[in-house]
């Protein structure tokens, strides 16, 4: 009876060692993996999502590297992400500059998708957003020096929505216009034509992540005027606001618009002498009459 | 190098015996298996004749038959995910298939990396390499564990970063990039490092088909054990020797003949390099279990 309590502990101390031993090695290679995982959701910039991809931290959990959104691109512009990639290895991804998505209208690449990893939901392609297009170079783009390339604007293939043209004048010249390509990213799906067929050596406009792309507004902030188009009526009482004083160059005059410096003031906007006096002026030094 | 000349290669009495055909009969069958099932994912790509579609992850044939690896599919379910319809019944189909033929019939009749540690293990015995380190044939489950808590944590699939399976796989049907450094690397390890390390202790896509298959009903049968030399050569040839023993060597202590082990790859080895055609196909159900010492004679099928 007293050989069997030691066999029997040094048999538990046996498997306690060897458990530990596991669980120690494994564990390192569990941390290596996480850490790993944890990298490979960092995607790189320009390596974008085939339509209806799920975001990046969902994308790689829901995603299992089958590759038949990349069988069923009839444009080849998906591929499968190789071990030497920036991007999780087996994972699809495109590069706009190289192919760009095509915008099929049956979304041919969600249909193959065995998962939910491509939103099977997403049925209109043009709600797509595989990224937001930025015209990221003013230096270099050809319409920003004066010429009508509009080849962006051109191939886009939500035209005159997803990029505009708009005109201003150009400043170096003087007398000529500047038709400056606009993205607008409630219709921009990121499809990347744009940035393909840009004739610079480099594009100067780019299919971003829009996370990299998007500013966003504080929560609170409200647009007066969509605000006031939204009621019908502005949201202040407008009988109370204190209109600030115009700043034109010395010796100018605009019709209509207070300028305490001007000498026209009481006159043009049926203000009361006492109100004008109240109403602070251009600090002293600052313009103003000498 | 010393080469091994003194000692008897692997089936050399079953080649004797049977004919060399007959002692590789089981061995040809699984290469032509890897190799059409191969064939079939890369014929797409190579030749524009889209029979299947997609790799071992998931694969739809000819629009009609859908096959989810249920391994990757769990990984992603504890990653919060479950797959649309198709991945559904593509899970649905696999794990029905491999529990009755067997779970690691995916590691011996499937499996691309397969061939490659079969390679290693082949040079490993021409070479007489011996000496090597080991690792518990258990680590593989502690591996399979950690990928799928893993998974819960970060994620993502989490083996799917590294799987030199899929690795392999995917990379001969859409462009191997880097991968084949992974593989050889896993040759490498087999053959210098550790005898059967990739797939006999460490894979977690081998452990996971393994616990799928552990009731199969297709089963190898040492149902004429009675006739064994004891020449070894199973033992040799075997990639998870250690479940040979209970069923071949099991008769005076009450033991059927079935492999009930669930890490047997049904790969038919031993079959094969049995010069006395100890080992057939059978099914779990019958397993004779011997009475008392003597044993019933094994009864010819």
């Amino acid at each position: 009876m007293t050989a069997t309590p030691p066999k029997n502990s040094a048999a538990r101390r046996q498997f306690l060692f060897d458990s530990a031993k596991m669980v120690c090695g494994v564990g390192m290679l569990g941390l290596g993996l996480g850490l790993y995982a944890k990298q490979s959701k960092a995607l790189p910039a320009l390596a974008l999502r085939p339509p209806g991809a799920l975001p990046e931290s969902d994308f790689l959990g829901a995603c299992i590297r089958c590759g038949l959104c990349v069988r069923d691109c009839p444009y080849n512009t998906l591929e499968l992400a190789k071990p030497e990639a920036p991007v999780a290895t087996g994972t699809p991804y495109f590069t706009a500059r190289n192919i760009p998505c095509e915008m099929c209208d049956d979304i041919p690449c969600v249909k193959a998708c065995p998962t939910k990893a491509l939103d099977h939901g997403l049925t209109d392609i043009n709600k797509a957003k595989m990224g937001v297009a930025v015209l990221i170079d003013h230096e270099t783009c050809l319409n920003f020096l004066g010429l009508r390339c509009d080849v962006c604007y051109r191939v886009c293939p939500v035209i005159d929505k997803a990029i505009t043209l708009d005109m201003v004048p150009n400043q170096r010249t003087g007398r000529h216009a500047m038709f400056l390509p606009t993205v607008h990213s409630e219709h921009c799906t990121g499809c990347g034509k744009c940035e393909k067929s840009c004739v610079l050596e480099e594009a100067a406009i780019r299919v971003l992540p829009p996370k990299l792309a998007k500013g966003e507004l504080g929560k609170h902030y409200r647009l007066g005027w969509e605000e006031q188009k939204k009621a019908g009526h502005s949201l202040i009482d407008e009988s109370k606001m204190i209109d600030l004083p115009d700043r034109l160059p010395e010796g100018a005059r605009l019709p209509g618009h207070y300028d305490p410096a001007s000498g026209q003031t009481e006159a043009m906007r049926g203000m009361s002498g006492q109100e004008v006096v109240t109403i602070p002026s251009l600090p002293p030094g600052l313009g103003g009459k000498p | 190098m010393s080469q091994p000349s003194h000692k008897k290669r692997i089936g050399a009495e079953a080649i004797e015996a049977k004919g060399w055909l007959g002692a590789h009969k089981w061995l040809i069958m699984r290469r032509l298996s890897q190799l059409s099932i191969l064939a079939l994912f890369m014929i797409g790509p190579l030749a524009g004749i889209w029979i299947v579609k997609g790799n071992l992850n998931y694969s739809y044939t000819l629009n009609v038959l859908p096959l989810t690896d249920p391994y990757v599919a769990l990984q992603s379910l504890m990653a919060g995910h479950v797959p649309e319809k198709l991945g559904l019944i593509g899970v649905a189909i696999a794990v029905a298939f491999y529990f009755l033929v067997g779970g690691r019939v995916y590691c011996s009749w499937v499996c691309p990396i397969n061939m490659v540690t079969d390679a290693a293990g082949w040079l490993r015995d021409r070479l007489g390499i011996k000496g090597a380190s080991s690792l518990s044939a258990k680590t593989r489950y502690w591996i399979l564990g950690m990928t799928l808590v893993a998974s819960a944590v970060t994620g993502v699939v989490l083996w799917e970063l590294i799987n030199p399976v899929s690795m392999l796989h995917r990379g001969l049907i859409f462009g191997l990039g880097s991968a084949w450094m992974v593989v050889l690397t896993i040759f490498l390890f087999d053959l210098f490092v550790m005898t059967r390390g990739w797939c006999g202790r460490l894979c977690p896509v081998g452990a996971f088909y393994g616990l799928l298959g552990k009731w199969s009903p297709v089963r190898i049968s040492a149902s004429k054990r009675s006739a064994c030399n004891d020449c070894m050569d199973c033992f040799e040839v075997c990639p998870e020797p250690q479940v040979i023993r209970p069923a071949l060597k099991g008769e005076g202590k009450g033991v059927g003949p079935v492999i009930l082990a669930a890490n047997c790859t049904n790969c038919g080895r031993c079959i094969d390099v049995c010069s006395k055609d100890v080992f057939n196909f059978g099914l779990r159900s019958n397993n004779p279990v011997p009475t008392a010492s003597i044993g019933v004679q094994p009864g010819a099928k």
